[in-house]
């Protein structure tokens, strides 16, 4: 960094207040496959906290699966030989370990309560929460960034109010409260979607997408209202700096400074909140899924919580704490790449 | 006679109910610069604007004409078939490292209004925009636009911004204080660039700041406004020769008188001996400076922004303990940490800031802000604490029915002997005060320097006092230390450090400082290429 006083014939000088200014988000030359590997080793060792708290919890739960899963047969001979069949009476640690060995192999071993492989078990649901999940981003992400921008340009004006109004509406709706109204109108009232998304594998896709119409309308319902505020707040927030008075007072109209000039300095913020949401959709859609008959993750674990069904909890907690922790990594490394300072050191 | 370009007459302009700008008349001929003076509040800004038929939110014009080439510009359908803003007339901002967007690279920047107005085509505004960072002196003008802004430095931004403003070939360029946020002595690179480059274009400016020395060396024409009134309007001879009104005639004649230096007061207050110190491991940002401040009298210290005086002072108040170095204050060791100094030891260092907005709490009154170090290191109460702080407010000539208002309830100047007040509350024997005029009004940092001056005299105070103003230090220094990059490159008594035989760099900090004459650029640039002055690392 040079530090000695400017020359004048060429206009080389160094301004330090703004340089140091500007230096702050360098974070010291870092290469960007560098900050990925730096991330995805941080992602890891997130996931393997979130591994042991899982277990912590799952060993705090109350009730016995040995007792739970005999019901009213459960002599205390019964029990013992199941407690001894399932390995509980080993110490925690060493079930820890084991389980986490398999975990990272893929192997989430046998549900409790019907001995089936868990991983064979999530598969195919996990394939219909992601489903489900990324129709409902597809439609709410453009749909509440495009909102978003709306309201921005007409902030204040009745268009933005009508927005920020029905928008905040949907999101305070519950989403049971919301899901039945939406049945109770279009499977009850008028026959157009059925109301079961209990999907097949003999369906064929478009067959799957119609079923899925209504609870994936119900989840977008959810998640526009975050996303759109945000989106208005970060692009007016952009709006107030001095270069977009530079663009106005270019002769810009209002519609090319918000493209040109805010979006592009209000990226991290948006895909920072986009990133929480579609996790929600993923991790979220317990209520959804169980009002639609929509067999996907979230009906599974509220199926196997009440069954005390312990591996498979800690299973779907695991997949769903990495699915988090990927969609952050994401969301932070395109905010990255969006900072041209990042992009373009000094 | 010229041909007329811009004729603003009567114009008017509200903030709500209250009027800003004050029936402002004034008109400009082809190729001339007309120079807007005033301190803030004057309305310069909004006139500026209002030239590109721009108001900002909340003003609304509510009187009078402004016309372009005979067209009311105030009028959106006259705007529009004028391409303005943007095309006839451009605009050049204050801080061009925050008017640039940080998103995009500056060429595509420089040309966009070019081709918005579908002036030219791209290639031809891209070779333009080369041949305009040639001539305002910018580094390698082929490849200087693929830059991003974060990758140029101020003074490279503010000269890309002009080049920005020229590009659409423009009848008339409003700069809106370009060269306020830049330090001396890159401003002059700076003013000379632009001077160079509107006369080469032959491109009529409006040249607004605050600085009557730095205008009278770009303007024609000058137009004194105060309180969104106009004061005086004339050529610049004229203003500077002859000027009428009393206004004017205080910032002509802004040339304070030159403190005597004594030669008694040789009790050392405040020694420091090799001090070393920074933020961030490794990188140290103070190295090895050392430095004495005399009992009852005045130190300045003087550099650009990164020279590290800033720092210089957190270490004296022990806000960031220095790495290595002795600090003897009063003829005992002072601790490096705040937090290590006795209730008297802190009490007898105070400072005083550069922005008196973010040093007094706002939701405390007058009052309460001054009582609290009464309070605190005294322990005085009811009446006693009463009488004390109406005391502090007539010491620094406020009246005393302040001390029930809050600090949003003062201008700039009251707000900064309000904390000079709070300094002298503690009754300390050294005050450090970190730039405490260069975010007032001249006028107003004028009085506030009167009044440390006069404390000085009555209470015997010691001040360190930390500017990169050259014209403050003769005013009120006795001993000068000159930083340049963290370390000490000159030091002494003022009159040795002000006279030659210069070192390159003090050399060139006082052919920097803009002088209240005409021609004065002219000739620091004649110098400055005549001397060559080497560059230090």
């Amino acid at each position: 960094m040079e530090t000695g006083p400017p020359s004048l014939a060429d206009g080389t000088e160094t301004d330090i207040k703004v340089m140091s200014v500007l230096a702050a988000p360098k974070a010291a030359g870092l290469s960007l496959w560098a900050m990925l590997a730096r991330r995805l080793a941080l992602g890891l060792v997130l996931l393997w906290a979130v591994s042991l708290v899982i277990f912590a919890g799952t060993q705090i739960l109350p009730g016995d699966v040995a007792s739970a899963m005999l019901g009213q047969q459960a002599t205390p001979e019964a029990v013992a030989s199941i407690r001894q069949e399932l390995g509980l009476e080993q110490p925690a640690a060493v079930r820890y370990v084991k389980w986490l060995g398999g975990a990272v192999t893929g192997d989430f071993g046998r549900s409790y309560s019907n001995r089936q492989d868990i991983a064979k078990s999530i598969a195919p649901r996990l394939k219909n929460t992601l489903l489900l999940a990324a129709m409902a981003a597809v439609i709410a992400v453009p749909l509440s960034i495009g909102l978003g921008i709306l309201s921005a340009l007409h902030a204040g004006s009745w268009i933005d109010r009508t927005i920020g109004l029905v928008t905040l509406a949907a999101v305070s709706l519950p989403e049971f409260f919301a899901g039945y109204l939406l049945i109770a109108y279009f499977s009850v009232t008028h026959f157009w979607l059925p109301s079961s998304a209990a999907v097949s594998d003999s369906m064929s896709l478009g067959q799957r997408l119609v079923v899925m119409l209504l609870p994936c309308l119900t989840l977008v319902l959810a998640v526009v209202g975050h996303m759109m505020r945000m989106t208005r707040v970060a692009l007016l927030n952009v709006m107030a700096s001095p270069y977009i008075e530079t663009a106005l007072l270019k002769g810009l109209p209002r519609s090319r400074i918000v493209w040109k000039h805010a979006l592009p300095n209000a990226v991290s913020p948006i895909v920072n909140v986009v990133a929480l949401n579609i996790a929600y959709l993923v991790v979220g859609v317990v209520v959804v899924e169980v009002i639609f008959v929509y067999p996907g993750m979230g009906q599974y674990l509220v199926d196997h919580v009440a069954k005390r069904d312990v591996p498979v909890v800690q299973a779907a907690g695991l997949v769903f704490a990495a699915i988090y922790i990927v969609l952050n990594i994401v969301a932070d490394m395109i905010s990255v790449i969006a900072n041209p300072r990042l992009r373009h050191p000094r | 006679m010229a041909e007329l370009l811009l004729n603003v007459t009567d114009l008017e302009i509200k903030a709500g109910a209250e009027t800003i700008v004050h029936t402002v008349s004034f008109a400009l001929e082809k190729g001339r610069v007309l120079g807007l003076i005033g301190e803030s509040g004057a309305g310069k800004s909004t006139i500026g604007l209002a030239s590109l038929g721009h108001v900002r939110q909340g003003l609304r014009i509510t009187g009078g004409r402004a016309e372009l080439n005979g067209r009311d510009i105030l009028k959106p359908m006259q705007r529009d078939s004028l391409h303005l803003p943007g095309a006839s007339v451009t605009y050049v901002a204050q801080s061009a490292a925050a008017a640039f967007n940080p998103a995009h690279r500056l060429i595509d920047q420089v040309i966009e209004a070019t081709l918005w107005h579908r002036l030219m085509p791209r290639a031809e505004a891209v070779e333009r925009a080369i041949s305009l960072f040639a001539l305002l002196g910018l580094p390698d003008p082929a490849r200087f636009g693929d830059r991003y802004p974060h990758q140029a430095s101020g003074g490279q931004l503010q000269r890309a911004m002009t080049a920005m403003a020229l590009c659409p070939k423009p009848e008339l360029i409003v700069f809106d204080e370009p060269t306020t946020a830049l330090d001396v002595t890159t401003q002059i690179g700076v003013l000379a660039a632009i001077k160079h480059a509107i006369s080469q274009t032959g491109t009529a400016a409006l040249y607004i700041s605050h600085d009557l020395a730095v205008v009278a060396q770009v303007a024609d024409e000058i137009l004194v406004l105060r309180n969104g009134r106009m004061v005086e309007r004339g050529p610049v001879e004229r203003i500077f020769q002859a000027p009428q009104e009393s206004y004017t005639k205080r910032l002509v004649s802004l040339r304070r008188a030159e403190k005597t230096v004594q030669a008694g007061g040789d009790e050392t207050l405040l020694r420091v001996t090799g001090i070393t110190a920074g933020y961030n491991k490794g990188a140290s940002v103070l190295q090895d400076v050392s430095l004495d401040v005399i009992r009852g009298e005045t130190l300045a210290v003087v550099g650009e922004s990164g020279s590290g005086k800033s720092t210089l002072a957190r270490v004296l108040t022990g806000l960031l303990p220095a790495w290595s170095g002795q600090l003897v204050f009063d003829g005992k060791a002072l601790a490096p940490d705040l937090a290590a100094r006795d209730a008297d030891t802190r009490r007898n260092i105070q400072i005083v800031n550069q922005i008196p907005d973010l040093a007094l709490n706002p939701r405390q009154t007058v009052d309460a802000i001054l009582s609290r170090p009464l309070a605190f290191y005294f322990g005085l109460k009811g009446a006693a604490l009463r009488q004390r702080v109406s005391l502090l407010l007539d010491q620094i000539e406020l009246p005393a029915t302040l001390a029930d208002r809050y600090p949003a309830e003062l201008s700039g100047g009251q707000k900064q002997r309000i904390c000079i007040a709070r300094a002298l509350a503690a009754d300390p024997k050294l005050i450090i005060c970190d730039e405490p005029t260069s975010a007032l009004d001249p006028l107003v940092a004028d009085g506030i320097l009167d009044l440390l001056m006069r404390l000085q005299r009555e209470v015997g105070t010691s001040y360190l006092f930390i500017t990169h103003d050259l014209a403050i230090v003769r005013s009120i220094a006795d001993s000068v230390v000159v930083m340049l990059g963290g370390a000490v490159v000159r030091s002494g008594r003022k009159a040795d450090v002000l006279a030659p035989p210069f070192d390159p760099y003090t050399e060139r900090l006082i052919a920097s400082v803009p002088e209240m004459r005409l021609g004065w650029l002219d000739e620091a640039i004649e110098g400055r290429t005549r001397f060559q002055t080497p560059e230090p690392q």
